[in-house]
């Protein structure tokens, strides 16, 4: 009468379709409580999931229902005082509903907030929701070195560990049938013969040719013998191809100025930059590699520990960054595999003249080499000479390079949204 | 009764034990004469019960959004902790499927065998209710078949087109229910072959009605309305349509309503059936758990007797039977009404209890039972009654006094509470009265019913709101009201009744000239 099934290994998530469709039907509202977390929390734990409250009025079920009002009796358990006749106080506040003690919890109400968790993907998706990343391209197919091995096939030459048993042993096998069905054919017709000639009355049989006979069964039942069952020739090995593989690789430079002018605010704000950007990649591309240019009057390529906790005092040369990641380019990531991001954060302090150095360094190196340029410019003040000469390249190439001023933590967030927004196809 | 070596101890489980353990109720479960469908005990992942909660138990739904809000919830409250999954999950279906979850001990699988797959089970398969508005039989190839025909017309139509008419029938199936009429069994294979035929002529009868030109309503003359005197020809006299009022909201927009199309309808009448298949559930709860805690209790110690478990898990029993079948107190923090499981196993215990050992008092309440065969007579009880019916006729002094029940009345007309009746000689019946109103399905939701489709005029639909005890209508009413618009498709007008007067309108759309007063 009874049975027991193990569900276990049977398929979970069956909500995954309902629980996408509640979260896509109250995106606005979960947008705007990530938004927050985002501008709320560091950036450093993005990393997590995030805990999202809506008002419970706004996705209630509605049905018909008694509101307050009118007479109702409740019966509840646990008298310890009341006697029949008390009169009690109507209990105010609590909703101004008055609606009887009992009755709340009958309706399975009572909750304001309707608190759920997203993951970290869904979080992840509700923060880059509506960002794009420009010229995102598959880089050219032909000169990569990055290959990737697909079966092609069923080739007679290859190594050992290919060996495709099957296909060898259906190859054995049909070059034994045929290489042996000549011989047996000649042989079964020696065989009759001999017989045929032994039948014969014994003053009849020609001794010669039964020795010859009997030789040649011999010679043919040898000939079967040695057939062998698998011959080099019958092996097959799985055939592999290299396929070059569209790149899928993308490195970011961060540079910072860490010149005297840069607090320590600065810095984090700049570093909550790069993090936003990093998961940004990441969530693209299947490998981002991480190169950290801090940069004062010189530039020097560091570790992320160094990149962001070390201080620096001096001057401001923005181009011996730019030259050094321009070197570093030229060494180690050759445009044509890679996806190459920069993203530079300063204060806007800037050697005077050397402004016009970056300018002509941007327009007539990087600019063309690179996916996208941000830079974002962490201060209150008034912009400077660098700003300017940024705009100039702005002009130049309004599709790949964009800049952003920051004034506070709170501003990463839009700035952010504001540097990646989903341009218009076109 | 010879002691017999246990079938397993510990906290670990295996299927041979749970088996064997299942072999071992379901005799003692014959003994007690508890008929059940056949048992299909699956054994699932504590993420696979929340997906299971998540669907309000239905082993396979159709795709909403409310299905994913209530999942974020179960697993919001899973997460922190406040609420165990553990206890039950079984299917009015034939076989009955129960969950077990995997992480369970053994006496909490032995404990959710004896509840759900004995107890439930039985109660599924007895109670006059079930019998009469579910067919346990065929609701898993009806879902199946609901299914697919939702998924299909979300291709055809837009997911966004068939979660808007969900959402309006979602709003209504409250009143998707004949009460009254027994509906005719579901079927899917049934519905597949007559959907298409369904769909033509359901769209037939409709245009019908609404056709123009009405064909004169023959032999049915109905004289007052009559004007004489500015319709001589008596054109404007007609019957109210429908002629009786109708409390199934969903049957009637699905027949009548002008403007949907027949996926549509088909929709509407899925969640009708639904609907009706929880409709038992919704008016049983007390006497549903109160029958599979009664059960389980019971079982658990004839095991214990019977020596199939050891001191151990008999501990661990009663430590978790006594957190079911708690009852906070009114004062109490973790007051939250009354626990269906506490009230409904401390009635059962009692009917148990005036059969076997009756007082005075007991002879003079129930002089019917009093002394008689117990077995005999709770499953009279599970049989016949649902909570509103079961707590009139069974609710006796001494739960009354166990519990120390008191009623209190408030009435919007008096500034004070008033403590109507407590658990004494004076306040038992009237204990008794009120709280049976309390789980009266007509109670506890607002009697709603299809007055008037006016079919020559402005096609509004009326409603009729029949007030209990001048209860008005909620601030969710105007939500549910644009829902109805939504299915009908032209204004949809609602009166508050209050003997036999209208006290209150509502309308939807709002009027243009009220709108700015409200």
């Amino acid at each position: 009468m009874s049975y027991f099934i193990d569900r276990r290994p049977n398929a979970r998530n069956k909500s995954a379709v309902n629980r996408q469709r509640f979260l896509q039907r109250y995106r606005s509202h979960i947008k705007r409580a990530v938004e927050e977390s985002v501008n709320r929390r560091s950036i450093t734990d993005m990393e997590r999931g995030e805990k999202v409250s809506i008002p419970a009025k706004d996705i209630s079920e509605p049905s018909f229902q008694h509101g307050p009002g009118g007479r109702r009796t409740v019966v509840s358990p646990g008298n310890r005082e009341f006697a029949e006749g008390d009169r009690l106080r109507r209990p105010s506040g609590g909703g101004g509903q008055g609606s009887g003690e009992g009755q709340a919890g009958n309706q399975g109400e009572g909750m304001d907030e309707f608190v759920f968790s997203l993951s970290r993907e869904e979080f992840l998706d509700f923060v880059f929701d509506g960002l794009e990343l420009p010229h995102l391209e598959r880089k050219e197919l032909q000169v990569l070195e990055e290959t990737r091995p697909v079966r092609a096939g069923i080739s007679k030459e290859g190594v050992p560990a290919r060996i495709n048993i099957v296909r060898s042993m259906r190859e054995a096998q049909a070059r034994r049938i045929g290489m042996r069905a000549p011989l047996k054919r000649a042989l079964r017709e020696a065989q009759e013969a001999l017989e045929a000639e032994e039948r014969k009355d014994p003053v009849l049989r020609n001794p010669a040719r039964i020795d010859e006979l009997k030789s040649e069964i011999a010679r043919l039942e040898k000939r079967i013998g040695s057939i062998p069952f698998l011959d080099t020739y019958d092996l097959r090995y799985n055939h592999l191809t290299h396929q070059p593989m569209p790149s899928n690789q993308a490195v970011m430079f961060c540079i910072m100025d860490v010149s005297g002018s840069m607090t320590q605010a600065h810095k984090d704000i700049g570093k909550r930059f790069f993090l936003l950007l990093y998961l940004f990649l990441e969530r693209n591309y299947e490998k981002v590699e991480l190169v950290f240019v801090r940069h004062h009057t010189v530039a020097k390529e560091v570790d992320e520990e160094e990149f962001f906790y070390s201080r620096e005092t001096g001057g401001t040369i923005v181009s011996s960054a730019l030259t050094l990641v321009d070197s570093i380019i030229e060494a180690r990531y050759a445009p044509e595999q890679w996806n190459l991001y920069v993203a530079q954060a300063s204060d806007g302090d800037n050697w005077d003249d050397d402004s016009s150095t970056c300018l002509e360094l941007l327009d007539e190196s990087l600019m063309r080499k690179l996916q996208y340029f941000t830079y974002v410019e962490i201060t209150p003040h008034a912009h400077q000479a660098l700003w300017e000469a940024y705009e100039t390249v702005r002009a130049a190439y309004p599709e790949r390079f964009a800049m952003q001023q920051i004034v506070q933590a709170e501003d990463i967030y839009p700035v952010f949204r504001e540097l990646f927004r989903q341009r218009a196809k076109g | 009764m010879t002691r017999r070596k246990p079938i397993a101890t510990g906290s670990d489980w295996n299927f041979e034990a749970l088996e064997a353990y299942e072999r071992a109720i379901g005799e003692l479960a014959r003994e007690y004469r508890l008929d059940t469908y056949p048992n299909q005990i699956e054994i699932i992942t504590s993420e696979q019960m929340m997906d299971a909660y998540a669907s309000v138990g239905m082993p396979i739904g159709y795709h909403h959004w409310s299905f994913g809000k209530q999942f974020l919830s179960v697993e919001q409250a899973y997460r922190r902790g406040q609420m165990g999954l553990a206890y039950e999950l079984v299917i009015n279906s034939d076989p009955c499927i129960a969950y077990l979850m995997e992480e369970n001990s053994l006496m909490m699988q032995v404990l959710v065998i004896a509840h759900a797959c004995y107890g439930h089970n039985s109660f599924f398969k007895g109670n006059y209710l079930f019998r009469a508005w579910t067919d346990a039989s065929a609701i898993v190839d009806y879902l199946v078949f609901a299914r697919k025909y939702v998924a299909k017309c979300e291709e055809r139509h837009g997911v966004e087109a068939v979660e808007q008419l969900l959402d309006a029938c979602h709003a209504l199936q409250n009143y998707g229910v004949d009460r009254y009429k027994r509906p005719s069994p579901i079927s899917a294979e049934e519905e597949v072959r007559r959907q298409d035929e369904r769909e033509a002529y359901l769209q037939t009868q409709v245009n019908r009605l609404w056709s123009t030109i009405p064909a004169p309503a023959s032999g049915l003359v109905q004289q007052p309305l009559h004007d004489l005197e500015n319709d001589p020809l008596g054109l404007h006299r007609h019957d109210r349509y429908p002629s009786e009022p109708q409390e199934n909201l969903l049957y009637f927009l699905e027949k009548n309503a002008p403007l949907l199309e027949p996926w549509q309808r088909e929709i509407v009448r899925i969640v009708r059936k639904l609907a009706q298949y929880f409709y038992p559930q919704r008016q049983t709860q007390v006497m549903n758990e109160g029958w599979a805690t009664f059960w389980h209790y019971t079982l658990m110690n004839r095991l214990y007797d019977d020596g199939l478990i050891d001191e151990g898990i008999m501990l661990e029993f009663l430590q978790s039977h006594t957190s079911v079948v708690s009852q906070p107190g009114f004062g109490s923090p973790y007051f939250n009404g009354i626990n269906p499981y506490a009230l409904g196993f401390a009635m059962f215990s009692d009917i148990q209890r005036i059969c076997q050992a009756p007082t005075d008092e007991d002879r003079e309440w129930f002089p019917d039972i009093a002394g008689s065969d117990w077995l005999e007579t709770l499953h009279f009880a599970m049989h016949n009654f649902k909570d509103e019916s079961f707590i009139q006729q069974f609710l006796s002094p001494k739960v009354i006094r166990d519990l120390k029940l008191f009623s209190l009345v408030d009435d919007d007309r008096d500034d004070s509470l008033q403590v109507e009746a407590i658990h004494d000689d004076r306040g038992y019946r009237r204990i008794r009265e009120a709280l049976s109103v309390q789980y009266a399905l007509s109670a506890r939701e607002p009697n709603i019913q299809v007055w008037e489709a006016d079919i020559r005029g402005d096609r509004s639909l009326t409603l009729r709101h029949v007030q209990d005890r001048r209860r008005p209508l909620g601030q969710s009413l105007f939500p549910v009201m644009r829902y109805l618009h939504q299915l009908w498709g032209f204004p949809i007008k609602l009166e508050s009744m209050e003997g036999g007067e209208v006290v209150r309108r509502y309308q939807w759309p709002i009027p243009e000239s009220t709108r700015e007063s409200a």
